[in-house]
């Protein structure tokens, strides 16, 4: 088992609780897990990616090599694109559809989904309505792991299990909230692929 | 014990928190923060007590912990790289006292620049002061690295440099633990004259220093950490240093390298291991993350022996951090490359949060500068930098934590006034109160602006030594208290704010304008701790 994982977003979005909720399913599977994480200037507002692992044999490298990534894991729609060189050729791509537009320059939203639909594999998802649907519009990251879990090679229980684990001291409510947002995005990609 | 999953940098403290440390002392700077905020958070520590708050800076952080050292404790030093820069005068100099306590300093170099000003390679820094380095190229070996380096740094009697880089730092795996040591009791030294560095006691530790250097190698020699892999193909001899093991293994799914395989984690440089990687192969080809130091060495001057590969030779890139993909360029491998980039993609770089008060201080400094024309704002190191992007375009120089004041001042002795500087709290206690007292004792012709967020905002907002403490300070240097203004930057206050600035600006001395507004990414913290503990 291999899943290496780009997790995309802009500085602020939330990617590293989406990389902390995988990293403890892992732990639960007794995987190796190796997470490269940003910390710093980027994270001001800045593009932020993080490169996860996981693997049933020891890893290797902290980042991912060009055009080996099983997964790229994006909170919004432009930064899905700029990881592509890693993304390998059977690999997914599952991206929110709602663009942070925080510079002058943004691309129409037309033109970044036009060069998503040229990946073989991908998935685009409204995270944010679906998470206002599951009751917490900050759920949305949540809704994006459900979504791309499919992809995880790993069972869904564990994922639950990380969840729990990951929002267990912000009481049951939370946690509910969350579980809901991770199903529904799962739901979505089942539909939908 | 069981796993845990830690970054490479929360590896080195708990680490060294099993190993009987004392005491840490540290300076935010990215990537090294997270080791002292894994100290502040662990409840292991808080229950041994162990040192754990901020400290000014860099120099006053290594000095306490020599001081820690001489009382017989443990101690640790954290900062980025360019820290070392700051502490260099007391790090140089504790190589030559020696210790009593073991005293181990971690530096967390850049390469690639992600969060600093240039990407200088700490190893230099140790080489110079002649101690020895563990590198550790995995976050397990950064907790064993830190678990024995306490003993190794009382065993050889010197300090110890632990040098880790971004990759490491930020990325987390599974570290298993070792027991917990006991801490020391303090002890002075044996020797009650090792800590005074009079000439004629310091030529006679200097001596000892040098004699101890073949104890260190003959450390380096035998170390476990340092690894023999043999190889079948003696065309080629990789001498790898640090985390540049992972990328060449990266390039052989199962893991076993057809060439001989030197792996460097702990200097001085074994002698008797390269040369026989040297003597076995045809040529060498050095993997290191940061500058060609070792390939330096092994290359010479001359470069008259066999052929050496590496940065220095282009095979790979003189500057940057190494990837799996670089290595597998340099030994002629192949592979997919993936899709490029399309080009709609846009650079997103970062700026300052929205709500933000340095952004406030750029508007009215800006408005204010008006009518004197640009290139006249010396600014620091902290989120205010990013005022040079757009849309404020409103600084002209960053160069080191303090250089704002006194380049401002050098620059209005050449002339240029009004010349303006911009610092913010935690970095004017770090490094700015000693130039204002150039620019005092002059009385030159500055407008230093101080941009009080009330805390060290750019690395996470840890706690400001500055904080309640600024007002007092300049007082206290000497500034006229008629030229300190304290204000509030919010866009409410535009209009009086620059007529502030102006009226500062065209006084011939020294002015301190305070804005004070907390930093809206600690401001929003606080508020929601207030909400969960109401």
């Amino acid at each position: 088992m291999k899943s290496d994982i780009i997790l995309a977003g802009v500085g602020g979005q939330g990617i590293l609780s989406i990389a902390a909720a995988i990293g403890l399913a892992a732990v639960k599977e007794n995987l190796y897990i190796k997470q490269a994480e940003v910390h710093g200037m980027s994270q001001r507002g800045g593009d932020v990616q993080s490169n996860l692992r996981i693997s049933d044999k020891p890893i290797a490298s902290d980042l991912i090599p060009a055009g080996k990534a099983t997964l790229i894991l994006s909170v919004e729609p432009m930064e899905s694109l700029r990881y592509l060189p890693l993304l390998s050729e059977n690999g997914w791509l599952v991206t929110n559809s709602t663009p942070f537009n925080n510079i002058t320059d943004y691309p129409s939203t037309e033109s970044i989904i036009a060069e998503i639909k040229k990946v073989k594999n991908h998935i685009i998802i409204d995270a944010d309505a679906i998470a206002k649907e599951a009751g917490s519009s900050r759920a949305s990251n949540i809704v994006m792991l459900g979504a791309a879990s499919p992809f995880l090679d790993m069972p869904f229980e564990s994922i639950e299990d990380g969840i729990r684990q990951l929002f267990g001291r912000k009481g049951a409510d939370v946690v509910e909230t969350n579980l809901k947002a991770l199903r529904a995005g799962r739901a979505y990609t089942e539909k939908n692929s | 014990m069981e796993k845990q999953l830690l970054l490479g940098d929360e590896a080195l403290a708990q680490g060294a928190i099993d190993a009987g440390l004392s005491g840490v002392y540290a300076y935010p700077g990215t990537p090294s923060t997270e080791i002292m905020e894994y100290v502040q958070g662990s409840k292991l520590a808080a229950e041994r007590n162990i040192h754990r708050k901020w400290s000014a800076n860099e120099k006053t952080a290594m000095e306490a912990a020599i001081g820690m050292s001489y009382a017989g404790k443990r101690a640790m030093v954290c900062f980025k790289h360019v820290g070392l820069n700051v502490a260099a005068d007391a790090f140089v100099n504790a190589a030559v006292t020696g210790v009593n306590g073991g005293l181990v300093v971690v530096s967390a170099d850049d390469p690639s620049m992600h969060s600093s000003q240039n990407e200088q390679d700490s190893r230099f820094y140790a080489k110079f002061a002649m101690i020895p380095i563990l590198e550790p190229s995995n976050q397990q070996e950064a907790y064993d690295m830190a678990y024995i380096a306490f003993e190794l740094s009382e065993q050889l009697n010197v300090p110890i440099m632990i040098r880790i880089t971004t990759r490491l730092a930020h990325s987390r795996a599974d570290v298993v633990r070792k027991a917990m040591k006991q801490q020391n009791e303090v002890k002075l030294p044996s020797d009650p004259r090792q800590f005074v560095l009079l000439p004629a006691i310091a030529r006679r530790n200097y001596k000892k220093l040098l004699l101890g250097q073949a104890a260190m190698e003959l450390e380096a020699e035998k170390s476990p950490f340092n690894q023999y892999i043999e190889g079948a193909n003696k065309k080629m001899g990789i001498i790898t240093t640090g985390i540049a093991f992972n990328y060449l293994m990266e390039n052989y799914p199962d893991r076993v390298c057809p060439y001989p395989v030197l792996k460097i984690t702990q200097y001085p440089l074994p002698q008797k291991l390269v040369s026989k990687i040297y003597n076995e192969c045809d040529e060498l080809l050095i993997l290191e993350e940061g500058a060609p130091v070792v390939e330096e060495m092994i290359r010479g001057f001359l470069n008259l022996g066999k052929p050496v590969h590496g940065r220095l030779n282009g095979l790979l890139p003189r500057d940057g951090e190494l990837n799996p993909n670089l290595v597998a360029k340099s030994l002629g491998m192949s592979y997919y490359e993936g899709n490029a980039i399309p080009e709609i993609v846009k650079n997103r770089p970062p700026s300052l949060c929205q709500g933000c008060g340095h952004r406030d201080v750029y508007a009215d400094l800006n408005e204010a500068l008006k009518e004197y024309g640009t290139g006249r704002v010396f600014a620091d190191i902290g989120c205010y930098t990013l005022g040079a992007l757009p849309p404020f375009n409103a600084i002209n120089t960053t160069v080191d934590m303090g250089a704002s004041i006194t380049m401002a001042k050098g620059a209005a002795d050449a002339g240029l006034v009004p010349a303006v500087a911009v610092i913010g709290d935690s970095t004017f206690t770090h490094s700015g109160m000693t130039g204002l007292l150039d620019a005092v004792l002059e009385n030159a012709p500055i407008t230093v602006i101080i941009s009080d967020n009330s805390t060290t905002g750019m690395t996470g907002g840890q706690d400001s030594s500055a904080l309640g403490k600024i007002l007092e300070i300049c007082k206290g240097i000497g500034v006229d208290p008629e030229h300190i203004h304290v204000t509030t930057p919010l866009h409410k206050n535009h209009e009086e704010n620059v007529a502030l600035i102006k009226k500062e600006l065209a006084y011939q001395g020294v002015s301190v304008i305070i804005p004070q507004r907390e930093c809206i990414q600690t401001f929003a913290r606080r508020k929601r701790e207030e909400k969960k503990n109401a």
